[in-house]
C-alpha cells in the first residue's frame, strides 16, 4: 500500500515532466489522448478488476458524458464547467437506475445485459438527432476555460488530463485500502460469504458501477471538450472491447493495470500506423495472448522480473 | 435466556421436504448441536437462520426479536456470525485480510470517506487490523497472517474462516461442520478453542458428524431426520435415546 503511494508520487513526476521532453505538440497530445484513456481504464478496473464485475459497456458511459456535456454547451450554450459537472451527476443517475436491476446478475448475464446497455446509448446517440447530431456528430462544443484562461492548446490540456487521472488514482488507491476495498475483494471472492458479514452486497456493487461509471463519463467529457466534435463511432462497441483488452492486458487485479494497459494500447497505433484496419484483430490477438501467456497481465510480468532481480541480488 | 429460536420452519426444493416444521431454540452460552444422517437438513436450516436462503414459513427470533424476514448483512449487524461447510473463504486476500474483512460490521465509514482515507478511515482499519492479529495470535495463525487464504492447507483454511467469523464479535456463532476433513489432533484442539468461546460471552451452534466432538463438547443436542426433528436433550440422553440410533444406523440394530 505504501508501495503504491510511492509509485504515484513517481508517475506525478514523470507526468509533469514529460511535455519537456517530448519532441513536440504532436506527442503531446498523443500523451492527452493516452491520459483520457487511463481514466477510463481506471474507473473500469475499479469495476473489473476489484469488484469482479464485468462491463462491455463502458464506451456507453464514456459517450453518455460527452453527449450530455457536449450538447449542453453546443446546443444549450451552457459555460463549460456547469455542463461537466451536471454530465457527471446525470451520468451517476442514470448509472444508478440502470446498475440497480442488471448488477443482481452474474458473470455472462451482467456481460450480455452491459453490452446491450452500451449498443442502447450508441443507438440513442446515433438516432436522437436534434440533440446529438445524429451520425454525422455533434459540432460546436465549447473548449474549456477557466474566465478568459482557455485550455486549448495541447501542453495546457495534457496537465488538466493528467492531473485528473492522479487525482483519480489517488482516491481509487485510497478506496482499495479502506473498508470499502476490503468489501469489494471480498465479494469477487464470495458473495454469500461477504452477505454473512454484513455487506450489503447490491449496494456496494450498485456503488462502485456508479463511480467507474463516472470515471469514465470524466474521460468522455475531457474528450469532447478538446476535440469539440464528438461522434457515436469514438463510443462504439469496439471502444467497450478496447477498454477490456486495456485492463486484461495492464494486470486486472492492480489499479496499476489501467495505466500500464491504458498507455500501451494508446501508443500502439502510433507504432502501426499503417495496420489501421487490422486493429480488431491485433485487439484480438493482445487479449488471447495476454490471456495465455500473462494471466495477472504487465504488472504480474513486472512483478515476477522484480522478485527475480532481488532474489538473484 | 434464548439467544436462537426457530419456529415451524418450512422449506421444500421442488418436490423435496427438506424441512417439515422444525422447532429449534438455542440457550445462551450454550453449545448446541444439530445432528442427523446426511440430507437431513442440517444445513438448511443453517441457510434459513443466517438469511442465505428464504423459506416458505415460519419464524426465527434472535434475541426475542423477528429477523425473518431480514436479508443475511442485516443479521450479520445483529451479531449471527457463521462458517460454511463447504469452505467460503476469500482466496485472493491475505489471511490478514480475511480476517479484518470479519470486522466489517464494527465499522461505519462509507465509500467517500474511503476516497478520501478521511481520519476516521485511518482509525477503523487500524482497530480492525488490530483487533484481527489479536484473533490471529489466539488461533496460532500468526505466521500465515500475510500469505494469500486460497494457498494454505484446507485445515489452516477452516480455522482462518473461524477466525473471521469471531471477528464479527459475534452473540451467536453458527459453525458447519467446523471438523470435516480436519485429522484427529487438529479436531482435538478446536474442541478446547470451541469450549473455550463459552467464557467469551459467545453461544455455539454447530453441525457436525464427529461424534466424539459432539458428545464430548455439546450441552444440548438436536437430532434431525428427513427434515424433521425426531429428538433432543442432553449427550447422555441422545446416545440411548433409540430413535436416534435407528435414524443413524437403521432399524434392526435399534430392535436388538
Amino acid at each position: 500500500m505504501k508501495r503504491d503511494y510511492l509509485l504515484l508520487t513517481f508517475a506525478t513526476v514523470v507526468v509533469l515532466l514529460l511535455p519537456f521532453v517530448l519532441p513536440g505538440d504532436y506527442f503531446v497530445e498523443v500523451f492527452l489522448f493516452m491520459g483520457i484513456n487511463v481514466l477510463v481504464a481506471l474507473g473500469l478496473s475499479m469495476l473489473m478488476g476489484y469488484a469482479g464485475q464485468i462491463s462491455l459497456g463502458h464506451a456507453g458511459f464514456c459517450g453518455l458524458g460527452a453527449y450530455i456535456s457536449g450538447a449542453l454547451t453546443a446546443q444549450a450554450h451552457w459555460p463549460v464547467l456547469p455542463a461537466a459537472i451536471s454530465a457527471l451527476i446525470a451520468t451517476a443517475l442514470i448509472a444508478a437506475i440502470v446498475g440497480w436491476p442488471t448488477l443482481r446478475l452474474k458473470g455472462h448475464y451482467l456481460a450480455m445485459a452491459t453490452l446491450g446497455m452500451g449498443i442502447i446509448l450508441y443507438v440513442l446517440f446515433d438516432q436522437f438527432k436534434p440533440l446529438t447530431g445524429g451520425a454525422s456528430g455533434l459540432s460546436g462544443i465549447q473548449s474549456l476555460h477557466l474566465g478568459d484562461f482557455y485550455l486549448d492548446t495541447p501542453k495546457r490540456y495534457y496537465y488538466l488530463v493528467w492531473i485528473l487521472v492522479i487525482m483519480s488514482f489517488w482516491v481509487c488507491i485510497n478506496l482499495v485500502r479502506s473498508r470499502t476495498g476490503l468489501a469489494l475483494r471480498a465479494l469477487h471472492s464470495s458473495e454469500v460469504a461477504a452477505s454473512t458479514l454484513g455487506v450489503n452486497v447490491a449496494l456496494c456493487k450498485l456503488k462502485v458501477f456508479v463511480f467507474s461509471c463516472v470515471l469514465t463519463a470524466l474521460g468522455g467529457i475531457l474528450y469532447a471538450h478538446y476535440i469539440t466534435f464528438i461522434s457515436p463511432e469514438t463510443f462504439s462497441f469496439m471502444y467497450s472491447i478496447k477498454l477490456v483488452v486495456m485492463i486484461v492486458l495492464g494486470g486486472m487485479y492492480s489499479l496499476w493495470g489501467a495505466l500500464l494497459g491504458g498507455a500501451f494500447l494508446s501508443l500502439l497505433p502510433e507504432l502501426l500506423h499503417k495496420l489501421e484496419d487490422m486493429e480488431v484483430i491485433i485487439h484480438g490477438l493482445i487479449l488471447l495472448l495476454t490471456l495465455i501467456f500473462l494471466p495477472r497481465g504487465l504488472v504480474g510480468l513486472f512483478q515476477s522480473i522484480g522478485d527475480r532481480i532481488r532474489g538473484g541480488s | 435466556m434464548v439467544v436462537l429460536e426457530a419456529q415451524n420452519v418450512l422449506k421444500s426444493f421442488g418436490g423435496v421436504n427438506a424441512l417439515r416444521g422444525v422447532d429449534v431454540s438455542v440457550q445462551e452460552e450454550h453449545i448446541t448441536a444439530l445432528i442427523g444422517p446426511n440430507g437431513s437438513g442440517k444445513t438448511t436450516l443453517f441457510n434459513i437462520i443466517s438469511g442465505v436462503l428464504p423459506m416458505d414459513s415460519g419464524e426465527i427470533l434472535f434475541m426475542g426479536n423477528e429477523v425473518s424476514s431480514l436479508p443475511p448483512h442485516k443479521r450479520a449487524t445483529l451479531g449471527i456470525a457463521r462458517t460454511f461447510q463447504n469452505l467460503q473463504i476469500f482466496h485472493d486476500m491475505t489471511v490478514m485480510e480475511n480476517v479484518m474483512m470479519g470486522g466489517f460490521r464494527l465499522t461505519t465509514s462509507g465509500f467517500i470517506a474511503g476516497g478520501f482515507y478521511s481520519p476516521k478511515v485511518r482509525k477503523e482499519m487500524m482497530t480492525l487490523r488490530k483487533d484481527a492479529l489479536d484473533l490471529l495470535e489466539s488461533l496460532d495463525l500468526v505466521q500465515y497472517a500475510n500469505q494469500k487464504a486460497g494457498d494454505l492447507p484446507f485445515g489452516i483454511q477452516r480455522k482462518v474462516e473461524i477466525a473471521r467469523a469471531l471477528a464479527l464479535k459475534p452473540k451467536l456463532l453458527l459453525l458447519d461442520e467446523p471438523a470435516a476433513g480436519l485429522t484427529t489432533k487438529e479436531t482435538l484442539s478446536l474442541a478446547h478453542f470451541i469450549q473455550s468461546l463459552k467464557g467469551r460471552n459467545i453461544t455455539v451452534f454447530l453441525v457436525e458428524h464427529d461424534m466424539d466432538l459432539v458428545m464430548g463438547i455439546s450441552d444440548w443436542i438436536i437430532v434431525l431426520n428427513f427434515g424433521q426433528k425426531i429428538y433432543e436433550g442432553t449427550p447422555l440422553a441422545v446416545k440411548r435415546e433409540r430413535s436416534v440410533i435407528k435414524a443413524y444406523l437403521g432399524d434392526r440394530r435399534a430392535k436388538s
